[in-house]
């Protein structure tokens, strides 16, 4: 190692005070970050990620002022700490505090996110402190500030923690813009000391993270340096069986069953994170504990997005001091924060993906040398074959990739229209910062002009009657000048589109509460569900109000929330089919021959438990159908009152299923007019119509054909409501919907339109628009998730196809069949179609 | 089905079209229903560029129809105007000066809010809430008329659609005329207006509007 400097030399005397040595990554960190070198410091969370940035950062400073670096205050913006979640800011923010009062500096750490005060704004406008911990939209909202160009002039180094959860998000393309906004200024700053800028990613392990590295650096022409901590943390992984199989739900049933055995595991932890993928079945999850252990009343609590700020803050608060015995909670807990007392997690429910599980796992033992121990506990039977597909992936390290977005285009109208309020923009000089960036450094000439026509004349407009204005030319520089504009495009910044929220009032003009529009756009008049602990019954939508009345209906709809619908990622896809395979195995014995049945093979050591306590669940699949082997694609054909059903199990993922069903549907319905419905889950998609399905072995191959998917594609997805559904959110982002200024919903009525509103007057008098465009673009890259459907496909070209017809449903099947989100997709010409529902009607 | 569909109330015949009005023949007068004009121009005038194209379209089928059935009267339910005056209004006005032989009647709904100034410069007769022409009695929202009344109601606001249903969970709605015993209710006339699902009990009738057809469908 080269002769140490007097601030590396200063922070290890200060590590050793309190008896710690740097790690060697951290060392290898602040090595680059001396050399002005930018890079990705690939670390797990636990491991002093933080300390090898940020130590860094000061190390460059007290070799620049080795004399009075303690004494010099006042220094101006030197780091910008961005980090995902507002929550990990404090933490984050404690943490340097210490670090900085311990070496004697006169450093200030400020915190911008949401939640800080206007009063703390205006001090942070008056002195910068010298590090500021921001999130990514409070990122872009500095950017709407006048002035922010000398506010950034003194930067030095842009540290982007967690950045394995921000890339492959529209908010990691905030980050590229922002980023190479700084840089394009950094370079047209002409001043002769200007410093140079840094930029340091932080993240944990992905598949990719040569590409994260890429795009994150993409503006500053560098591939940059990677630090690998190489430190692995050891996961115990265990699952919470149920005692009888055979009674245990094959659907639907959040898994509450089992909540008798996880009470002996949460009074054995000092402290335990309970993981539910969903808001609503984390209320559940809540409710049932306590039913079931009520002296663990004030010692569980509950987290989740929808949850009251305050109490969330306290429920942290409590996880620290390790007052709580146990947390039921959802994504809201995912990421970062350290919470020490936590000895045992607990995941209810398919994890989706390796990376979660382990980022899940990793909230316990986190003391570096602990064990992180993690239970799964499955929802439905078959579930549990994921927990012996986890164990395998994890221990194999195979672990997903997050794909990059690009070409955004809502992001990027949000962003002109951000710089329009402050400083403004000048095109060229723009089309280069943003050309630099990864997401948008394939963006053409015409693209780019579409997009300022786009902010500036509100596409095609009727001349002389037009009133369209929202940035204006002025001199050269593009420019919101209009107060209320301004202001709303401020609130409307940031990528994270809640679901549209919809006041319930009662008839008589009572209050009741809010709910999403998703939910309720479902419903029909008469239609009775519970809100707030009351069952109401839909009188109509008017005005973006739903209007109710009480109810004494028995039976009610609970509001389903749509958010935790991630899709099962592809590597837990293959592992899954691999443990099906290891299952069929298992299963086969049964068959060796009537009535000479083993009474009990002896259990293979390397068996998963998981398999063996599943048994009976493969015998029955077998007997009625077939248990696929890894080579095999299963597809059951099954009639029943409902129609006539296809099951099909490819194992990729709620997404790739959707895909695929519209796809086949579209496939088969050229052979002859037919109208399907669908519904999908992780393991498996149904088509179902009212007629007989045309598929078998003369022709399924061809179905299941790569060939001409792009057109097929686009074909089916024209057809389909997944283009709308996308729509919203690129609306919202794009500024097309106005969800009001707080108070004044009133004074903005008549400025109200929903998204499937918007989204119909958009493919019926603007198909083109740039919008529109990109949202069948994210179908077609995320929803369809294109490449994945084209790899599937290719892989059943290689594999058996093997067609049952079980005289009834399977346990394959039935979770299928359970899952209510169907979409609809036909050949039939519209009207020839509505007449067949109504003849279908009078039948009824 | 039927591009225009004939219903006949009282032995007056009205035409309905997929166009989303009713012509009613006796008294040739074109009636429709919550037009909305001038809210893409209050969207656009706010920064969010909702396409011009929907109100010409708006427009070019409101004097399109007037031409086809030779209307003398055009009578509007309510909702004529989305809000406050905007440059999307003086187009109609221009428009207007061109047709000055129609006669206009509205039949104020909670949308229209312009002075009166505007009405009289626009040559729109405003009639009173409730408007009785022949047999018919013409208001903005029959749920106003909460007493029973001689006369058949015709009304709008609501926007109505309805649902359709088949086998395997498929469900559509589209835009309808909706016609109980005693009272009809127009689809909205507007190209950028949502719908409100209608809950029609056996004895009603209703025409769903499917591209430009019409449906009975009970």
């Amino acid at each position: 190692m080269a002769t140490e400097t007097k601030g590396q030399q200063v922070i290890r005397e200060w590590l050793a005070t309190s008896g710690r040595q740097p790690f060697r990554f951290q060392e290898e960190a602040w090595e680059q970050i001396l050399k002005g070198q930018s890079g990705v410091v690939n670390a797990p969370t636990g491991c002093g990620k933080t300390f090898s940035v940020f130590l860094g950062s000061l190390i460059d400073f007290i070799n620049r002022h080795p004399d009075n670096y303690k004494t010099r205050g006042k220094n101006g913006l030197q780091l910008l700490w961005i980090t995902p979640l507002r929550a990990l800011a404090k933490d984050i923010g404690r943490a340097m505090d210490e670090v900085i009062t311990g070496l004697g500096m006169d450093w200030k750490v400020g915190i911008r996110n949401g939640d800080t005060s206007t009063a703390d704004r205006a001090r942070q406008k008056r002195q910068m402190p010298e590090v500021l911990i921001i999130t990514p939209e409070s990122l872009h909202l500095m950017l709407a500030q006048p002035g922010y160009p000398a506010v950034l002039s003194t930067l030095r180094l842009v540290a982007v923690d967690e950045w394995h959860e921000l890339l492959g998000s529209k908010r990691g393309v905030m980050i590229e813009l922002a980023l190479s906004r700084i840089t394009g200024q950094r370079e047209k700053d002409l001043s002769e000391n200007k410093p140079a800028l840094q930029v340091w990613g932080i993240s944990a392990t992905i598949g990719n993270m040569e590409e994260a590295a890429e795009v994150l650096l993409s503006c500053m022409k560098t591939s940059g340096f990677m630090v690998r901590a190489n430190i692995s943390k050891k996961v115990k992984i265990d699952s919470v069986l149920p005692d009888e199989i055979e009674k245990y739900p094959w659907a639907g049933h959040l898994g509450i069953k089992l909540v008798d055995k996880v009470i002996p595991i949460i009074m054995k932890s000092t402290t335990t994170l309970i993981f539910i993928n969903t808001r609503g079945m984390s209320e559940m999850w809540y409710q049932s504990l306590l039913t079931a252990a009520p002296e663990l009343a004030g010692a569980i609590a509950l987290h989740h997005g929808s949850v009251d700020r305050e109490l969330r803050e306290w429920v942290e608060e409590n996880l620290h001091t390790g007052r709580l015995k146990a947390v039921v909670c959802t994504a809201s807990l995912d990421l970062g924060v350290d919470f020490r007392p936590v000895e045992t997690v607990i995941q209810v429910g398919s994890p989706k993906g390796v990376a979660r599980f382990l980022q899940r796992a990793g909230r316990s033992g986190h003391q570096p040398d602990a064990v992180s121990q993690i239970y799964f506990l499955p929802t439905h039977s078959l579930e549990l074959v994921e927990a012996a597909a986890l164990k395998e992936a994890i221990s194999e390290q195979f672990i997903e990739s997050r794909q990059p977005m690009t070409l955004c285009f809502d992001v990027l109208i949000q962003f002109c229209c951000t710089l329009a309020i402050s400083e403004g923009f000048i095109a060229n000089e723009l089309f280069d910062e943003i050309r630099s960036t990864f997401c948008f450094r394939d963006i053409t000439e015409d693209e780019w002009r579409e997009v300022l026509h786009y902010i500036t004349e509100g596409g095609e407009a009727l001349l002389q009657y037009d009133e369209y204005k929202k940035v204006e030319v002025i001199d050269g520089v593009y420019r919101i000048t209009k107060r209320r504009v301004a202001m709303r495009h401020r609130l409307h910044i940031g990528t994270i589109v809640s679901d549209a929220m919809l006041k319930v009032k009662f008839m008589s003009g009572g209050f009741i509460g809010v709910i999403e529009e998703y939910f309720i756009s479902r419903l029909e008049p008469g239609d009775v569900f519970t809100l707030a602990g009351r069952n109401l019954e839909l009188v109509m939508i008017k005005d973006m109000t739903v209007v109710v009345k009480k109810s004494t209906a028995k039976k009610s709809i609970v509001p389903s929330w749509n958010g935790g619908r991630m899709p099962l990622s592809a590597n837990l896809g293959k592992k899954l089919r691999e443990k099906f395979n290891e299952a069929f195995i298992q299963a086969r014995p049964k068959q060796s021959g009537p009535g000479k049945r083993t009474v009990q093979d002896p259990v293979d050591k390397g068996r998963d438990i998981e398999l063996e306590v599943l048994r009976p669940l493969f015998d029955l699949q077998e007997t009625l159908s077939h248990v696929p082997k890894a080579n095999e694609l299963l597809v059951e054909q099954i009639e029943t009152r409902d129609g006539y059903h296809l099951f099909v199990y490819p194992f990729e993922g709620r997404l790739v299923h959707e895909a695929m069903a519209a796809i086949l549907a579209y496939r088969i319905s050229r052979i002859t007019p037919i109208t399907f419905s669908f519904a999908m889950n992780d393991y498996g998609f149904e088509l179902l119509s009212d007629q007989p399905i045309p598929v078998d072995d003369t022709n399924v191959y061809e179905l299941f054909s790569p060939e001409n998917l792009l057109l097929d594609i686009q074909r089916s997805v024209n057809s389909t409501e997944m283009a709308k559904r996308k729509f919203r959110d690129v609306a919202v982002i794009g500024g097309l919907i106005f969800q009001g200024m707080p108070g004044e919903q009133k004074k903005a009525r008549h400025l109200q339109s929903s998204a499937s509103l918007l989204f119909k007057v958009f493919a019926e008098y603007d198909p083109d628009n740039l919008l529109l465009r990109q949202s069948y673009q994210e179908v077609f890259d995320q929803q369809m998730e294109e490449a994945r459907l084209r790899d599937m496909l290719l892989r059943i070209q290689q594999s058996d196809i093997i067609i049952t017809f079980p005289h009834r449903l399977t346990p394959f099947c039935f979770p299928i069949k359970v899952d209510s989100m169907r979409e609809d997709l036909s050949s039939e010409k519209l009207a020839d179609r509505v007449q067949r529902m109504q003849a279908q009607l009078a039948r009824d | 089905m039927n591009a225009l569909i004939e219903y006949s109330i009282d032995d007056q015949s009205l035409i309905l079209s997929p166009q989303k009005a009713i012509y009613w023949q006796q008294q040739k007068t074109l009636i429709v229903a919550d037009v909305h004009i001038g809210k893409t121009g209050h969207f656009r005038k706010a920064g969010i560029p909702v396409p011009a194209r929907v109100y010409k379209a708006d427009l070019h089928r409101l004097f399109s129809l007037i031409l086809f059935f030779k209307a003398e009267k055009l009578l509007i339910v309510g909702d004529f105007t989305h809000s406050t005056s905007n440059l999307e209004l003086d187009l109609f006005q221009r428009w207007r000066r061109d047709m000055s032989a129609l006669n206009i009647e509205l039949v104020k709904g909670n949308h229209d809010i312009l002075h009166q100034r505007w009405y009289d410069d626009t040559g729109i007769n405003c009639t009173g809430p409730r408007h009785q022409l022949g047999n018919f009695l013409f208001v903005h929202d029959v749920a106003d008329c909460k007493e029973p009344v001689p006369e058949y109601i015709f009304g709008g606001h609501i926007h109505p659609g309805v649902r359709m249903r088949g086998m395997g969970k498929q469900s559509m709605v589209f835009p309808c005329f909706y016609f109980t015993d005693t009272y009809s209710i127009l689809p909205a006339f507007g190209g950028f207006t949502g719908v409100s699902v209608i809950a029609p009990s056996q004895t009603d009738n209703v025409f769903a509007i499917v591209e430009n057809d019409l449906m009975q469908l009970q």
